[in-house]
């Protein structure tokens, strides 16, 4: 594709409402996404610096303590919350915005 | 003195920064005797990398090929191959001999290195991918002037790769006097020649196969070692967690403690303990890890060796998964060390220390669970683990300089692929030497704090630039370079300033700067600092780079126009 055809195809992309929506949509995952990770670990390293008793405070009768779930559990999230977006975006969005893009005639 | 800091450095060398390992690292880096299971093992991945570097060699024809592989990576090699990039020696044997010490601690760090990757897929994967061809440079110049963009994110990318580099010499070379009983200057240099090799004829694809080789042995020796470890626990952690505390309950008790005192210590590495000491310094530290995870030149640049966006996602997906799975592994390792390797003579010294350093732990628990085969298949590992990232510092420091500084900015984007790989070649030619030259002249300093440096100057400098200039249309060229110079100085001078730096390896006193980590100032320092200057730029640039927002974010969300797989 040369770049003056790209060009009219970004520009007529661009005014079609359903790329603002779709992009909105994404944009808007993607920020709240990376609010819940990042408050979660900031949530986590303030736990420890103001109450390191409570994440050392064992698991009913046993040895295991608090803390131990709650750092791998923030490990799990990490995983789990990529995991979400990806299937999000490449099978929702990417097959949305396929279909946008070929409806320009891309 | 002298030789307490030589021990401090071979120790905590690569990710953890000095302030906090201190307390884990202790004893000495004695020269272990020549380990020849080790060395054959070694000597077996060398000749397979060599063999896969020749292959690749054939390939390697263009400068695509050089940066990228010519794009035809897939997602799951190149997750791999980024957690192959990320996982260093430290994070196995620094972390885990965190743990078999304080215990909890290092989970701390672990979760550190890895919220940083979901901030980089939510706000930069795909935008990355769509806009950039080589290097991350690509992007944030996208719509600025080339020049001084350029010119910053070539420094800052030399600045980053330069730092964590020398620390992973350093590291490199203590480390394998340690594990191989070679002599440090021999460590060094044939960690030199080897990567300046990979690099040198094999370009990114034989890096890419290097780091994904020693992604999987790495994740196979590891996955092996916590099973074993959890067999003799019958699967169950509490019953690990319950040996570990009665095991440091013991320990104290037989160093005189009372019996409340020992059950106090042996409790004690189930709860967090003295890692973090002040609020200011937890988050500065926290966000240094997690925001630089996301601005790292040769991590950023992986992402333009898959064909499309969709690939570039998967690539994070895997690597946030290997990466994470490989920190559990770890933390099991580190508990199964204290129970397995701290109650057995044969591991520790007179004075009740790990026999060889600190940094034993893991490597001891490979011989307490495989013997002297499997200590020698850890051992050749921890080899390679360092080779392959230092080989993708380096390959990532060459693209600075010969596609950002070399071809853009000298020839203003009229070099031929041809002079751009040489320009490649020559620049992997003079890293490698320098590379050598700094592990041989940093020998005997304390490097720790190269690595939490190197992670502050990505947060403060790349990092605001990318966002900036990827999601702020009000975003301009004088902006985008000079506020990033800014939060890169900010951060380097703050670093210097710090307990680790003024005080640990200077000896000047007492801080002037008195937190462990410059991020919490120097990462808004660069975000206003780039606000501001665009805000105030009325210059005539400043129009056309506001002008190009709306099409740098259509190419961006869409991948319209977006550099293609190149095949042969």
């Amino acid at each position: 594709m040369t770049d003056d055809r790209n060009e009219a195809l970004a520009a007529a992309v661009a005014a079609d409402p359903r790329y603002v929506a779709l992009v909105t949509q994404r944009a808007r995952l993607g920020w709240r996404l990376s609010a819940v990770i990042f408050f979660a670990f900031v949530g986590y390293l303030l736990l420890i610096a103001f109450d390191k008793d409570l994440l050392g405070t064992p698991i009913g009768g046993g040895v295991t303590s608090w803390g131990i779930p709650i750092g791998l559990g923030l490990i799990l999230l990490a995983i789990a919350l990529t995991g979400a977006y990806v299937a999000f975006a490449n099978r929702y969005h990417d097959a949305q915005m396929a279909a946008l893009l070929k409806d320009h005639g891309a | 003195m002298r030789a307490r800091f030589v021990a401090l450095t071979a120790a905590s060398f690569m990710l953890l920064p000095a302030s906090a390992m201190a307390s884990a690292i202790e004893g000495q880096t004695q020269r272990q005797p020549t380990n020849w299971v080790a060395i054959a093992m070694f000597v077996a991945f060398v000749g397979l990398t060599l063999f896969i570097t020749k292959a690749a060699a054939a390939r390697t024809r263009t400068a695509s090929d050089f940066y990228t592989a010519g794009g035809g990576i897939s997602g799951f090699q190149n997750g791999l191959a980024m957690a192959g990039d990320y996982m260093s020696a430290a994070s196995f044997l620094g972390i885990s001999a965190q743990i078999f010490n304080d215990g909890y601690d290092g989970l701390i760090y672990s979760t550190g290195f890895l919220v940083g990757w979901p901030i980089l897929l939510f706000l930069m994967a795909e935008r990355l991918r769509n806009l950039g061809r080589f290097t991350f440079a690509d992007v944030a110049s996208y719509r600025f002037a080339q020049p001084p963009v350029r010119s910053f994110a070539a420094v800052s990318t030399l600045l980053v790769v330069s730092f964590y580099l020398i620390a992973q010499m350093v590291g490199a070379g203590q480390l394998i006097k340690l594990l191989f009983g070679l002599p440090y200057a021999v460590a060094v240099v044939i960690v030199g020649g080897l990567m300046m090799l990979y690099v040198l004829f094999g370009g990114m694809r034989a890096t890419t196969w290097v780091q994904i080789i020693k992604a999987v042995l790495l994740l196979g020796g590891a996955t092996f070692m916590a099973l074993m470890v959890l067999a003799q626990m019958g699967f169950s952690l509490e019953a690990l967690f319950v040996r570990a505390v009665e095991v440091k309950t013991q320990a104290a008790l037989a160093g005189g403690a009372t019996a409340a005192e020992a059950a106090e210590r042996g409790r004690s590495i189930m709860a967090p303990g003295n890692f973090i000491k002040d609020p200011v310094s937890a988050i500065s530290f926290g966000l240094a890890l997690m925001l630089g995870t996301a601005g790292l030149p040769h991590i950023l640049m992986r992402f333009f060796t898959v064909p499309d966006a969709k690939e570039a996602r998967k690539s994070v997906l895997w690597a946030t998964g290997w990466i994470g799975y490989f920190y559990i592994l770890t933390f099991i390792i580190g508990f199964g060390a204290i129970v397995l390797v701290g109650t057995q003579p044969t591991y520790l010294d007179d004075a009740g220390t790990l026999r060889g350093g600190g940094n034993m732990a893991a490597i001891h628990l490979a011989h307490a669970i495989g013997g002297n085969a499997f200590l020698g298949f850890i051992s050749a590992v921890a080899f390679a683990t360092i080779l392959a990232v230092v080989a993708g510092l380096t390959l990532s420091a060459a693209s600075a300089v010969s596609h950002d500084l070399y071809a853009t900015v000298l020839k203003h984007g009229n070099a031929s692929s041809a002079d751009e790989l040489r320009v490649s070649r020559l620049t992997t030619l003079a890293l490698g030497a320098l590379a050598v030259l700094l592990g041989l002249l940093f020998e005997k300093q304390n490097v720790a704090f190269m690595v939490s440096l190197a992670f502050a100057l990505a947060a403060s400098g790349n990092f605001p630039v990318l966002i900036l200039s990827l999601l702020w249309s009000g975003c301009t060229t004088r902006g985008a370079a000079w506020g990033g110079t800014i939060g890169l100085l900010t951060a380097f001078v703050l670093t210097l300033l710090s307990p680790a730096v003024w005080t640990n390896t200077f000896n000047m006193g007492p801080a002037i700067f008195p937190y462990s980590s410059a991020a919490i100032f120097s990462v808004p320092a660069g975000f206003i600092a780039i606000w501001l200057i665009s805000l105030l730029d009325r210059s005539p640039r400043a129009a056309i780079d506001k002008e190009g927002y709306p099409a740098q974010r259509v190419r961006a969300e869409t991948g319209i126009g977006a550099f293609a797989a190149s095949d042969h």
